[in-house]
C-alpha cells in the first residue's frame, strides 16, 4: 500500500536530481533554472502528500502560491536571461565575471 | 497488489528517469521537454492523491503558459550547445557527492519508520460528489485572501518587470509619439502666404 513516506521519498530524490544538476550545468543558466522549476515541484509533492495524509487543504492553498511564485520567478530569470544575451552574446555562468574585482 | 501501487510505481519511476534526462541531455530543447513529461506526470501522481484542482493547474500552467515560455525562450537565443556541457564531467564526482549526501539524509529523517502506513494511516478516498475545487475556492477566498490578493500583485509586479527588462528602443525603427501628434497646433503646419496672383 502506498503511505506517505512513498511520496515524501519520492520528493526527496526529484530534489536531489536537481540539485545534482545544479552542481553538473555550471555553463548553461537555462538547465539551472529548470533545474529550480524540479527543486520547486519536489516542494510541492510534499505539501500536496502532507494536505491528502493530515486531511488538512491548507497544504493546497500553500501549492497554489508557489505555484504563481514560481511563474512570475520564471518569467523575471527568463527576461533577465534574454536581457543578458542580447548585451554578453553568452549564457555561459563562467564568462558572466564582470562584476568581479 | 493493488492498482494503485502499480501507478505509483509506473509514475515514479518515469518522473525520476525524466527528472535525470533534464540534467543530462546535451540540447536545452530536449531538457525542457523532459521538464514537461516531468510536470505532466507529477500531475498524475497528483490525482492519484485526489489533489485535482491543482494536477489540472499544473499542466494548465506549467506545461502550458511557463514551458512554453521557455521553450521560445530556448529557441530564440542562438545558443552554441557544444561549450556549454565543457564542465560536465569534471562537475560529476562532486555533483553526485552532494546530492547523494543529501539523499541519505533525507531519507534517514523522512523514513519509513517514521512516515509509514503506522502512523500515517492512508485517508478513506472522498465521496462521490466531492469537489476539490469547490472546497480549496472556499478556504482561497475566505480565509487567504488577503495572501490570494498579494499573489495577484506579485504577478502583475512580475508582469511589468518582464515587459520593462526586455523592452529596448531601437533607434532606426519608426515610431509614433501620441503625445507630441496631440501637442501640435495650426501653425506649426500650416504657413499662409500671401502673394500676387500670377498672370495667365
Amino acid at each position: 500500500m502506498i503511505g506517505l513516506a512513498h511520496f515524501l521519498i519520492l520528493g526527496a530524490i526529484l530534489f536531489c536530481i536537481s540539485v545534482a544538476g545544479i552542481f553538473l550545468n555550471r555553463k548553461n543558466v537555462l538547465i539551472l533554472l529548470m533545474a529550480i522549476e524540479l527543486m520547486l515541484l519536489a516542494v510541492n509533492m510534499n505539501f500536496v502528500a502532507f494536505s491528502r495524509f493530515l486531511g488538512n487543504t491548507d497544504g493546497q492553498v500553500f501549492v497554489f502560491f508557489i505555484l504563481t511564485v514560481a511563474a512570475a520567478e520564471a518569467a523575471i530569470g527568463l527576461a533577465i536571461l534574454v536581457v543578458l544575451f542580447r548585451n554578453r552574446q553568452t549564457i555561459n555562468v563562467q564568462e558572466l565575471d564582470s562584476l568581479k574585482g | 497488489m493493488p492498482i494503485e501501487t502499480i501507478i505509483f510505481y509506473a509514475f515514479s519511476s518515469v518522473l525520476v528517469l525524466s527528472a535525470l534526462a533534464v540534467i543530462t541531455v546535451r540540447n536545452p530543447v530536449y531538457a525542457a521537454l523532459f521538464l514537461v513529461l516531468c510536470f505532466f506526470t507529477s500531475a498524475a501522481i497528483w490525482l492519484l492523491l485526489e489533489v485535482e484542482f491543482l494536477a489540472i493547474v499544473l499542466v494548465l500552467v506549467y506545461v502550458g503558459a511557463v514551458m512554453v515560455l521557455f521553450l521560445f525562450v530556448v529557441m530564440m537565443l542562438d545558443i552554441n550547445v557544444e561549450p556549454l556541457k565543457e564542465g560536465f564531467a569534471r562537475y560529476l564526482p562532486v555533483g553526485l557527492l552532494v546530492a547523494l549526501a543529501m539523499l541519505v539524509e533525507m531519507l534517514a529523517v523522512l523514513g519509513i519508520k517514521r512516515f509509514g502506513p503506522e502512523s500515517f494511516p492512508a485517508p478513506p478516498p472522498h465521496p462521490a460528489g466531492y469537489s476539490n475545487t469547490r472546497e480549496l475556492g472556499e478556504l482561497l477566498y475566505t480565509e487567504y485572501v488577503y495572501p490570494f490578493e498579494i499573489a495577484a500583485v506579485i504577478l502583475l509586479v512580475a508582469i511589468i518587470a518582464a515587459i520593462a527588462l526586455t523592452l529596448r528602443r531601437r533607434p532606426e525603427t519608426r515610431y509614433q509619439d501620441p503625445g507630441r501628434q496631440v501637442q501640435v497646433r495650426k501653425e506649426d503646419r500650416l504657413r499662409v502666404v500671401s502673394m500676387e496672383a500670377e498672370k495667365r
